[in-house]
């Protein structure tokens, strides 16, 4: 596949390690840290930890959006869910994310009429089949993913669909990322930064990490090879004491981002005062709501959110492993109690999860690996 | 949820001027392209694409550029081995 | 971080604290066959002592309990023929039924009948859509049939055909899904001797669902299982796979995705009548349905207690397959096929095993896709394309619902 396959070559993989291994000062830990769920996933999926040297360590953060989602607002959504007459719609990753009462599948196995679609245009595509229903999106992601939100609101006001609403939990990435820096007990050499976020906010968003924290950040695309590649360009970085915003990812992003996407966001949401995030507690202007312009797409206004609170449970150590302070198989309930099968939080239950691409993926200590392929 | 994938865009759709056919891999799917329409996109084109949304056009010189910086790590790699395998510390 | 305002203290979720609770029920009990081991409470490492190794002997523990069906509803995962699925199996039709015969759960059941030896297998299709490219729910359900039959080593022989039809169905496409099961019978050169006619009110059936069993004769010698895979043994594929679960998640139509993929339904009893003649050391065969590839690799590795690597290189995958994967977001490796197999031969036969495969014309994009490993037991493993290595573990979910 063009603009794939070449990003996947293993001899160049060699060649980067063998780069980054050069320019490790001996004695030195490298703690880098992605924070993207998509490049979590690409680290595991590839086996990229085998490529790097004892030296550098990848620390996974907060950037699932489905990870993030407290178990209130799950509640919330399976409320809205049950409405009568309402069919919601939402992407598939969300589906087994469970609230204090199960997941959209058990709503779904109990008769509830929840579908799962690819994108926001396919639910208004059910929305026109549908005129005796309401539809309701389940809308989540970064600043990915809001544009395509914001544009299927103006397509639905365009036509004037009345049956049509958003249930908006979309997230910010710029306050996670400070919300870890703030945080006293992580010490992180540099970012891997997101890479689909990017290409709607650009690179200028990472500046005052560079410049009022001192950690280098580098934009990486999703291929084995450019995850490499930037973590290469940290360690040149960091072996020159430098700390700037640089995008490796370049053939995709553009460094103003997408001002079209922006404008679409703008146009239709707005920062949440405040908004909770699993595991990170309250972050302020970290979340997007509908304008009130758009108050009739907007499903929390429409019917009524039952918005309780669900405390985060005591044996989830869901948030330590979101600000990369814990690696998975260091959470007291990883593997046992808490399985892919049979998630208790939700970095076990999105695929982007480090939990859950450790125990798919990586589960294994490096020593094994390495008798296993050999044998 | 990050998931984004390069496409190549195979037709504009006459009636719809924000939609476009594109081809991953021999699958097409209609895409909105609306967040593209600053730019100009036509067939042959490639784009990021992300839940039915085009994200972004490939830049085909940046990617070219990066390809060119792992060839040149490859070969410069592929050079010290070959020096490694001929040198002789005897 | 927090703005000031007064949030109302939280509930809690009660189903967390059972779960866990249940847990440490679960590693006491020992229940038939599981792992007895002394119950200290969750194991609570001092900070700077937890060691990696220490959580995956853990782990290894957890998956090694007796199977226990956490939900108290039946869930689409039940049908995908991953954890889920296997927990289902063992958990309440295994534990209901437990007798030596069924006890290998492999694709068909082998039986002595009066000194014949005899494959018996049943099978229910509940496809959606009914009608799709490269074939129709009758076709896959003569197909399926006769290959859980093959996997045996048996010579496909007679099916049955029950029907369960949703008041209202037409009968005209009744008459084209009867028109295909005669047609891939005899494609198959197997017999449709008996059958079942049922009807439910509207509303409480999905137009048409069939079921069938088949039997077949034992003509191999060698006993075909997964339990007898060894270390060293290589493991092949007989050609692409995911062509048929991706084509079903396109002819729903719901996604507005178009490629030129079809059903890959086949009968698969030449292929392995072929294979059984011309190499000796095939020590079993299982055809790839729901779940996958992956879903098979992991079987040979619990049933045989070995590992398996395989590698992503060697695993045929048509670019459309992986396009329309990569689009959805899914993995080929757990995508059905359904006339596909996967063989683990000795070392020794591989060869002549692939060439035999790729002799004939279900078979001519046959790969030897890995081989059969010491260590980690109980482990898949998966060589990428990149050059690094990953697990790959049974399924959980239902990434693609109702394609078989």
């Amino acid at each position: 596949m063009r603009f794939v396959d070449e990003f996947r070559d293993a001899d160049k993989a060699h060649a980067l390690a063998a780069k980054i291994a050069g320019l490790c000062e001996p004695g030195r830990q490298y703690k880098l840290m992605e924070v993207c769920g998509g490049h979590t996933h690409t680290i595991y999926k590839h086996g990229l930890e085998d490529y790097l040297p004892e030296q550098v360590t990848l620390v996974h953060g907060p950037g699932c959006p489905v990870c993030v989602i407290p178990m209130g607002r799950v509640d919330d959504a399976m409320a809205l869910a049950s409405e009568p007459g309402v069919i919601m719609t939402s992407f598939g990753d969300m589906m087994r994310v469970p609230g204090s009462n199960g997941s959209f599948f058990d709503a779904k196995a109990r008769g509830t009429d929840i579908r799962m679609v690819y994108s926001p245009l396919d639910s208004l595509k059910i929305a026109r089949q549908n005129p005796d229903k309401r539809v309701i999106f389940m809308a989540i992601g970064f600043e990915t993913t809001a544009p395509s939100t914001a544009m299927t609101v103006l397509r639905a006001a365009a036509e004037g669909l009345p049956n049509f609403s958003v249930f908006c939990n979309h997230v910010t990435i710029i306050p996670a990322i400070k919300a870890i820096l703030d945080s006293p007990d992580l010490r992180l050499d540099g970012f891997i930064g997101p890479g689909h976020v990017s290409t709607v906010i650009g690179c200028r968003p990472y500046d005052f990490i560079a410049r009022d924290y001192g950690k280098p950040v580098v934009v990486a695309g999703f291929e084995p090879l450019d995850i490499l590649q930037s973590i290469y360009m940290l360690m040149v970085q960091l072996s020159e004491g430098r700390s700037d915003v640089e995008n490796q990812y370049s053939r995709v992003v553009p460094w103003d981002g997408n001002v079209v996407a922006l404008r679409a966001i703008g146009q239709t949401m707005e920062l949440r005062p405040y908004f909770e995030w699993r595991g990170l507690g309250f972050i302020s202007h970290s979340a997007l709501k509908l304008r009130a312009d758009y108050a009739q797409y907007d499903a929390e206004l429409l019917f009524s959110v039952p918005g309780v609170r669900v405390a985060d449970p005591k044996a989830c150590q869901c948030g330590e492993v979101l600000k990369g302070v814990l690696k998975p198989w260091e959470c007291k309930v990883f593997g046992t109690a808490c399985t892919p099968e049979t998630p208790i939080g939700t970095c076990m239950v999105s695929p982007e999860g480090a939990c859950a691409a450790y125990y798919n993926y990586g589960r294994l200590t490096r020593t094994r690996v390495k008798e296993a392929s050999t044998s | 949820m990050c998931l984004g994938i390069p496409g190549e865009v195979i037709e504009l759709l006459a009636d719809q001027p924000d939609l476009a056919r594109v081809d991953v891999s021999g699958v097409r799917r209609v895409i909105n392209i609306g967040l593209l329409e600053d730019e100009i996109v036509g067939p042959g084109d490639w784009v990021l694409i992300h839940v039915g949304f085009a994200l972004s056009k490939i830049d085909e010189a940046e990617a070219a550029a990066a390809l060119q910086f792992l060839e040149s790590i490859g070969q410069a790699y592929e050079d010290e081995l070959a020096a490694l395998a001929d040198s002789r510390i005897e | 971080m927090t703005a000031g305002t007064e949030h109302p203290p939280p509930a809690t979720a009660g189903w967390v604290e059972e779960a866990l609770a249940e847990h440490e029920r679960q590693t006491v009990d020992t229940g038939t066959g599981a792992t007895k081991f002394e119950h200290r409470g969750s194991p609570q490492p001092r900070p700077g002592t937890v060691r990696e190794e220490l959580v995956l002997e853990r782990i290894d523990r957890a998956r090694r309990a007796r199977p226990r069906v956490k939900e108290e509803r039946v869930i689409m995962s039940h049908g995908a023929g991953g954890k889920a699925t296997h927990t289902l199996i063992e958990a309440i039709f295994l534990e209901a039924f437990r007798n030596p015969l069924l006890e290998p759960l492999e694709d068909a059941a082998r039986l002595h009948v009066n000194g014949a030896r005899v494959a018996l297998t049943t099978d229910s299709y509940v496809v959606s859509p009914l009608f799709f490219p490269g074939g129709d729910i009758g076709e896959l359900a003569v197909n399926g049939t006769v290959n859980d039959l093959s996997m045996a080593g048996a010579v496909p022989l007679y099916l049955s055909a029950g029907f369960i039809l949703e008041e209202g169905f037409p009968i005209a496409e009744l008459s084209r899904i009867v028109a295909s099961m005669q047609a891939a019978a005899q494609r198959a050169g197997v017999q449709i001797v008996t059958g079942d006619t049922k009807v439910v009110e509207k509303g409480k059936g999905d137009g048409c669902y069939i079921n069938t069993a088949g039997v077949g004769l034992i003509e191999h010698e060698a006993s075909l299982g997964v339990a007898n895979a060894r270390p060293g043994d290589k493991i092949l594929v007989s050609g692409p796979i995911g062509d048929h679960g991706v084509t079903i998640m396109l002819a729903r139509g719901e996604l507005d995705i178009e490629a030129d993929i079809v059903s890959d339904t086949a009968p698969l009893n030449g292929l392995v009548a072929d294979l059984l003649a011309a190499a000796p050391g095939v020590r079993a065969l299982r055809d790839a349905t729901r779940g996958g590839v992956a879903t098979i690799l992991n079987e040979i590795a619990s049933a045989a207690g070995v590992g398996v690597l395989v590698s992503e290189d060697d695993i045929p995958v048509r670019p459309e397959v992986r396009g329309a994967s990569e689009l959805l977001g899914i993995d080929p490796m757990y995508v059905a096929c359904e006339g596909r197999l996967v063989a683990v031969v000795d070392s020794a036969s591989a060869d002549t095993a692939l060439a035999a495969l790729r002799a004939h014309p279900q078979g001519r994009e046959a790969a030897i896709i890995g081989q059969v490993t010491t260590e980690p037991q109980g482990v898949v493993q998966l060589k990428t394309a990149f050059g690094g290595t990953r697990i790959v573990d049974l399924l959980v979910g239902d990434p693609l619902p109702r394609i078989c």
